[in-house]
């Protein structure tokens, strides 16, 4: 195989005069100067003309989505480290740049060993030369042939403010593959923007522009900053080898429950932060170290900390297919949120359901039964919901008492809130 | 319809489905935060051996068709608003043919909806995300036994087929806790992605079963190119040339013929009502057959698994019944319809509800009730 990155690079699919070609060209040099084999390149483009090129390379090509190339760009150089021997380069021209400017922002934050070349020649070519957002102030395009614009961005600034380790422009003219080269060598993320005048579009709307008066007029100025390089990769992560299933989740059924009818529904409605998911779970357990069957389905608002929280447990001696709620049989309301959850239930409960909600709501309109107990106040706030299924289990005795006692003491709780906190008064 | 459990553990389908993911070959997790998926992204963050944090979800598939050039299975969990934006990605990766599991966990809609509520509002997205009609194999979990063997079914169908996989599951499914009986998880077989072997390698030149031979981009014995524009077998863009015509055709080929059919039919004698259910409504589903055969009542019932290429033998199945209820859990029948057409058929009945899970009593009555 002939070690050259371009198959011919005399011959290449650009139109005439076209900056792309001397990128082409100069990163050919580059590479060859520092030794790469073609297929230890991996040549990642973008859409639009500089995309192209493609076809015309002997390495490794991956040409994806406009604007996103960076980005897959970016999953390959991550999966490869620093370590790798190969070498990740994006083409890609200022239309991809502006779409996709995040990807290069997140790249340059991240430092992954890649090299970005963003062909600026200041406008859209395969589309017709509308501006992107790095067409500078008096440059003039065909959808915009009076240009007067915000400004143009400058991704040099950006990715180095991003955190890039090495950040250049080059006028895309003689020969810059020393600077190519640099920008390729340096162990880390790296940007090189090339300016350009597209032949089709660019010259036609600023008829005797030069590339270097525009560079000096607009600012856009040859530049180049290098950090010291980040040599080591980010270190692996070690415990993903620990199964997620493991004897640990087993529940022991050392207990013997009391239910007299194959499923029991209960209802928790609380106040987020006073930890009803937490309660309801614990319920769920308690019911297997009686040899039931548990499920557990909570529902709150998108909120994390405000707003109501609510959990519908049920206990079967049987398979438990649908998880979802029907009449519970028991409410445990320990909050006004919860309570203004639970009111549909509340109307439609039937005088066998059982109610207990903290003595400091009012009383709704039911015909279950109602016991008011005070789950707030006995423990603080943030234990009412547990309080509330200590109080279940002496209401209900449905479930061995001491199996609540054990399983709390193993539970984290128990070393910040004491078990003797939740025993009747 | 009690079971003897030996080893029960109070567990969520979350976790079943990461471990099952791993277990079978998937090594990295790209992930962003979103409800309901963030369970899937918190068990992600102990146990893939890679965890990359993306910061979109655009970028996510980017990074995941990173990831999988160098040979490697990402998987990703989403909901909606997310997948959205992974659309043209996942077009992109389905043109490259690259394995990647992505796990849809549906919330309701439209757009943000509500975050926390479950839905199965997203099947006819999963349809149409391909442009042109290509199709994605989409595996559906109907329950924790589902979670375990359609995760690994997931990982090793995208490796296998090379291409993106949809894990459709929703909120309920993945965050309930039940107990469940660990002794039921069988082993997992862990598929590694096989180079090419040879000589004259062309990366889209497919064999018999309709794929390509893959080969990483970190290795420097032949050439590769990935590409999502048309390309022809060299993996070279091309206009419409009939080869590259034949490799986009072949992309359909692909997953119509190898996504493998799996169903649950629980046939009974004498039945002439036939229950189809998937997803989480699947659970109601297999209750109100329990219920309904403990007062007589016949049925039939048909899980749903495989949804997409959406197969032929689930129309097949249901021609043999008099009558036909579709349960699921969003406005108007999405599945239903792409099943048996979007006009009225006095055979098949919709059981439809929205914002909350289809009861076992509302497929009960659709069952027993005259017309």
């Amino acid at each position: 195989m002939d070690n050259t990155f371009l198959i011919d690079s005399r011959d290449l699919p650009f139109c005439k005069g076209c900056g792309h070609s001397s990128v082409a060209q100069m990163t050919e040099k580059a590479l060859a100067k520092l030794g790469y084999h073609p297929l230890d390149v991996i040549m990642v483009t973008d859409i639009g003309c500089h995309g192209i090129i493609d076809k015309s390379l002997r390495t490794h090509t991956v040409h994806g989505l406009h604007g996103r190339s960076v980005a897959i760009a970016g999953g390959i150089a991550h999966g490869l480290g620093k370590k790798s021997g190969k070498k990740v380069i994006v083409f890609l021209g200022d239309g991809g740049a502006t779409i996709g400017l995040q990807h290069i922002l997140i790249a340059a934050h991240h430092n992954f060993p890649m090299t970005v070349v963003v062909h600026n020649n200041m406008l859209y070519g395969m589309t017709g030369g509308q501006p992107s957002e790095y067409t500078p102030d008096g440059f003039n395009t065909p959808t915009a042939p009076n240009r007067s614009s915000a400004g143009s961005l400058d991704i040099v600034q950006l990715a180095e403010a991003a955190g890039a380790g090495y950040v250049s422009r080059v006028a895309g003219i003689g020969d810059f593959s020393a600077e190519m080269a640099e920008a390729i060598a340096y162990e880390g993320f790296s940007l090189v923007e090339v300016m350009e005048i597209c032949p089709s579009y660019g010259v036609k709307s600023n008829p005797g522009m030069k590339l270097r008066q525009l560079m000096d007029e607009t600012g856009y100025l040859a530049t180049k900053k290098v950090k010291t390089p980040i040599h080591a990769d980010h270190p692996a992560y070690e415990g993903y080898n620990q199964s997620l299933i493991s004897d640990k989740l087993l529940v022991e059924q050392l207990f013997t429950h009391r239910m007299t009818k194959p499923t029991v529904r209960i209802l928790l409605a609380g106040s987020a932060g006073e930890g009803t998911q937490s309660a309801a779970e614990f319920l769920a357990r308690v019911a297997m170290c009686n040899g039931l069957q548990a499920s557990k389905k909570g529902h709150y608002p998108v909120t994390v900390g405000v707003g109501f929280s609510a959990a519908e447990v049920i206990l079967s001696t049987g398979t438990i297919y649908y998880s979802g709620g029907t009449k519970p049989d028991f409410m445990l309301i320990t909050s006004a949120d919860g309570l203004d959850y639970a009111r549909p239930h509340l109307a439609q409960a039937e005088s066998s359901a059982t109610v207990l909600i903290d003595e400091s709501l009012p009383l709704p309109e039911t015909k279950a039964k109602l016991i008011q107990l005070p789950l707030r106040a006995a423990a603080g706030v943030r234990n009412a919901a547990m309080m509330s299924i200590f109080r279940w289990a002496d209401v209900s005795q449905l479930l061995d008492s001491q199996s609540f006692i054990d399983e709390y003491q193993r539970g984290k709780l128990a070393a910040k809130v004491p078990v003797e906190t939740f025993s009747a008064k | 319809m009690t079971e003897t459990i030996t080893k029960p553990a109070l567990i969520d389908g979350s976790r079943l489905i990461t471990e099952a993911c791993v277990q079978a070959g998937a090594s990295v997790f790209v992930g962003y935060p979103i409800t309901p998926a963030n369970l899937l992204y918190s068990y992600a963050n102990r146990r893939y051996q890679v965890m990359m944090a993306a910061p979109d979800e655009i970028t996510t598939l980017q990074w995941m068709s990173g990831y999988a050039a160098l040979g490697k299975i990402p998987v990703t969990a989403t909901s909606f608003p997310g997948y959205a934006l992974m659309v043209e990605s996942i077009n992109m990766a389905q043109m490259m043919e690259l394995p990647m599991v992505i796990i849809l966990v549906q919330r309701l809609g439209p757009a943000t909806g509500t975050a926390t509520a479950g839905a199965n509002g997203d099947l006819n997205v999963i349809h149409g995300t391909i442009s042109g009609g290509f199709q994605l194999p989409t595996f559906c979990i109907s329950n924790f036994d589902d979670c375990w063997r359609l995760s690994a079914k997931a990982v090793h169908t995208a490796a296998r087929l090379r291409t993106p996989v949809v894990l459709l599951t929703s909120k309920e499914m993945v965050m309930t806790q039940m107990s469940y009986d660990l002794s039921r998880l069988e082993d997992i077989e862990k598929v590694e992605i096989k180079g090419f072997e040879g000589e004259n390698y062309l990366p889209y030149q497919a064999n018999g079963s309709h794929v390509p031979a893959f080969l990483p981009v970190n290795q420097k014995l032949h050439q590769v190119r990935l590409t999502a524009s048309t390309h022809n077998k060299a993996g070279i863009l091309q206009n419409t040339t009939p080869e590259a015509l034949d490799n986009t055709r072949r992309l359909k080929t692909k997953v119509d013929t190898g996504t493998e059919v799996v169903f649950d039919y629980d046939k009974q004698e004498g039945a002439d009502a036939l229950v189809i259910a998937f997803d989480i409504t699947a659970q109601a589903a297999r209750e109100a057959i329990v219920r309904m055969r403990e007062k007589g009542t016949k049925a039939a019932l048909l899980v749903l698994k495989t949804l997409f290429p959406i197969p032929e033998k689930y129309v097949q199945l249901a021609s043999g019944y008099g009558k036909v209820v579709v349960a699921e859990e969003n406005l108007d029948g999405q599945y239903r319809r792409l099943l048996f057409g979007p006009y009225h058929d006095h055979r098949i009945k919709g059981v439809n509800v929205m914002g909350r899970m289809v009861k076992p009593e509302e497929i009960m009555e659709a069952v027993e009730s005259n017309g």
